[in-house]
């Protein structure tokens, strides 16, 4: 993972912890620091709209870095994100509804489901792959999100679920605030489960996998088994950012998962970059800030008023746009970018890296 | 009997659509997302060659078509092109990035309310009985019709036809094609128009038999299960599964509950990807080729 970046001189391993130490030199400990910090004290500063701008960064991160360890390094391809995003807000939405399960009964619950719906989305993993595979998860999608409009049809809730705030030990969960944090330690916890996962065993099975999985099975690496991991802990990861994202909005409805936001995960880990945990906080900043941008642009044009209603369509146009832009000229990602720039700005005044072989 | 007639009309429209998947994935091993907004595109052009030839709707059919032809070889040029030889994700990928890219588009240039083309070329649409008491409105009849007719066609095209040949070639084995001087870059341009061309009639018969909204996409996935469940690389196997995926959906509309018509396709889909996913007259290396 590390091992990719580009590093100035001066920097060696000598020993093998070097390899699995989460932060590597003293000024990625202390940008690390100031980032943290910088994002506790950002709702003392932000108005309440971009504080629920970045919230929803959080909440897409979770998706798109659960995504990103099943597709990014396991290699597993899926389109059926929304599906298990559904599953999760559902079996929170239905808990709470019909049980008046508590917040911390409902959480565990949905990562629960989650990991059982991963087994099911990864069964097919073990006779297919690529294309198939993609198609047997977008079906799987398709069937997740009809048992949850059957759910809502037959009890009523046409319009969809509502969900109270959650009680936290007679403390009710209630506030841009307070979601702000709770989604920033979601998302971070998330990220530190990936990267402890990436980091060993597990980590390289899957990346054995992705490379070539008749050579993993002769490493040793138990190709099955670890397949099955990946969707299942991803499937489980999702579907907390489902739940999360249930509690957040107060309001559980299928349309809000539709085949559209499985593409826009699947868009978020290409966007960022592929097999990055980095481009996949990109990605999922990136796709979640876009439409807003698109807004704002719209909005400075002149006549503003008479494109409001061709808002969506325009916001649809452009995403195509980007995703095709990107796929075609940059399929590295946001990620790539960065390696570029800081490839230059380390191997400044030259410009290519020492051919290997040649004196260094 | 009337059951009979709706399961032969919705197979028909499966199967028309079903055909454009089969002919791209055959001749380059991609599968086409987008197919379902090319199809809806198709059906948008007949509006607007309608409204450009005012009085003579074969003209504006005949130009809908050739302008059909045109949007899929200028699909290949201008992106699937460029993605030959990457990943299947990004193949895939950029399709469905070019179909976002197109509903978005459409929606803005003909506004997303339901449209009748018909009415703007002045046909009026009559249920014709059929003996056993089962009725068919008459563009359900000619969309039968126009399904045989391209099967026909394509059968004749692939088997006999230069062209035709090549395709297959290329499809078997692109390398070797392109050491016999078979133009690729043209064979596949071919593919996807033709693929496009049959899709947009689909679009046309459908949107002149129901009127035309935005959601017409959905059908073109739906026809997605019943390419896969012939077999991807099959005509035959189009057609059949087009059946298959008709019957089910109709029946369980009949006799189990209304809601599920969005889902059966599918589900028939996952059952066939357990049992036999190169499908019913798939062949089979082709899974270790992806």
């Amino acid at each position: 993972m590390s091992s990719r970046v580009p590093r100035a001189s001066g920097y060696f391993r000598t020993r093998y912890d070097g390899y699995l130490a989460l932060t590597q030199t003293r000024l990625e400990r202390v940008s690390l620091i100031v980032f943290l910090a910088a994002l506790i004290v950002f709702p003392a500063v932000a108005s309440a709209f971009y504080l629920d701008l970045v919230t929803q960064v959080f909440l897409a991160s979770i998706g798109a870095l659960s995504l990103m360890l099943l597709t990014g390094y396991a290699g597993q391809i899926s389109l059926g994100h929304a599906g298990l995003l559904c599953a999760g807000a559902f079996t929170a939405g239905i808990l709470a509804k019909e049980w008046d399960a508590p917040f911390w009964v409902t959480l565990p619950a949905a990562t629960l489901s989650g990991a059982l719906l991963g087994v099911i989305f990864g069964l097919p993993s073990l006779r297919l792959r690529g294309l198939y595979l993609a198609i047997s998860t977008l079906a799987l999608h398709f069937v997740v999100v009809y048992l949850g409009g059957e759910y809502e049809t037959k009890r009523g809730f046409s319009t969809g679920i509502t969900l109270d705030a959650p009680v936290i030990g007679g403390w009710t969960v209630y506030g841009g605030r307070v979601w702000y944090y709770i989604l920033l330690a979601a998302a971070a916890a998330t990220l530190l489960i990936c990267l402890n996962l990436l980091r060993g065993r597990t980590g390289r099975a899957w990346r054995a996998i992705c490379a070539h999985e008749t050579v993993a099975e002769a490493l040793g690496v138990n190709v099955a088994g670890h397949k099955l991991l990946a969707f299942v802990v991803s499937s489980a990861l999702t579907a907390l950012s489902g739940a999360l994202f249930a509690y957040y909005r107060g309001f559980v409805s299928v349309e809000a998962f539709s085949l559209f936001l499985s593409i826009q995960y699947v868009a978020m880990i290409i966007i960022g970059g592929m097999g990055s945990l980095l481009g996949a906080i990109l990605g999922a900043a990136f796709v979640t800030i876009f439409p807003y941008v698109i807004e704002a642009v719209m909005l400075m044009l002149p006549n503003a008023q008479s494109y409001a209603g061709v808002l969506f369509a325009v916001n649809y146009a452009a995403f195509g746009l980007v995703m095709v832009l990107f796929l075609l000229f940059e399929p590295l990602g946001l990620v790539g970018i960065w390696q570029r720039i800081q490839t230059y700005f380390l191997l400044w005044p030259f410009k290519h890296k020492p051919l290997s072989g040649g004196r260094r | 009997m009337q059951l009979l007639v709706n399961i032969i009309v919705l197979s028909s429209i499966y199967a028309l659509i079903a055909c454009g998947y089969v002919l791209i994935y055959r001749v380059s091993r991609v599968l086409n997302l987008a197919h379902g907004e090319l199809m809806m595109l198709g059906a948008y052009l007949l509006l607007t060659t309608a409204s450009l030839f005012n009085g003579n709707p074969w003209l504006a059919i005949s130009a809908a078509v050739a302008l059909s032809l045109a949007v899929g070889v200028m699909v290949y040029v201008f992106l699937m092109r460029k993605m030959t030889g990457e990943m299947v994700l990004a193949a895939v990928l950029a399709t469905v990035a070019l179909g976002i890219l197109l509903r978005g588009v459409m929606v803005l240039v003909w506004s997303a309310q339901q449209q009748y083309p018909g009415q703007a070329m002045g046909f009026t649409s009559t249920a014709l009985a059929l003996p056993g008491g089962a009725r068919i409105s008459l563009f359900a009849a000619i969309l039968v019709g126009v399904t045989a007719l391209t099967y026909l066609a394509l059968f004749v095209f692939l088997r006999f036809g230069r062209w035709g040949v090549r395709m297959r070639a290329a499809g078997q084995n692109p390398l070797l094609a392109a050491q016999r001087g078979i133009n690729l870059h043209g064979v596949y341009a071919l593919a996807w128009g033709l693929s496009t061309l049959t899709g947009s009639l689909a679009g046309m018969l459908i949107a002149l038999d129901s009127g035309l909204t935005g959601s017409m996409a959905i059908i073109g996935l739906k026809a997605f299960p019943a390419a896969l469940v012939g077999g991807l690389d099959s005509l035959i196997g189009a057609l059949i599964g087009a059946l298959i995926i008709g019957a089910s959906e109709v029946l369980s509309i009949q006799y189990i509950d209304p809601l599920l018509s969005d889902v059966v396709p599918f589900l028939v889909l996952i059952a066939m990807l357990i049992a036999r996913p190169w499908g019913l007259f798939g062949t089979r290396e082709e899974l270790d080729r992806v």
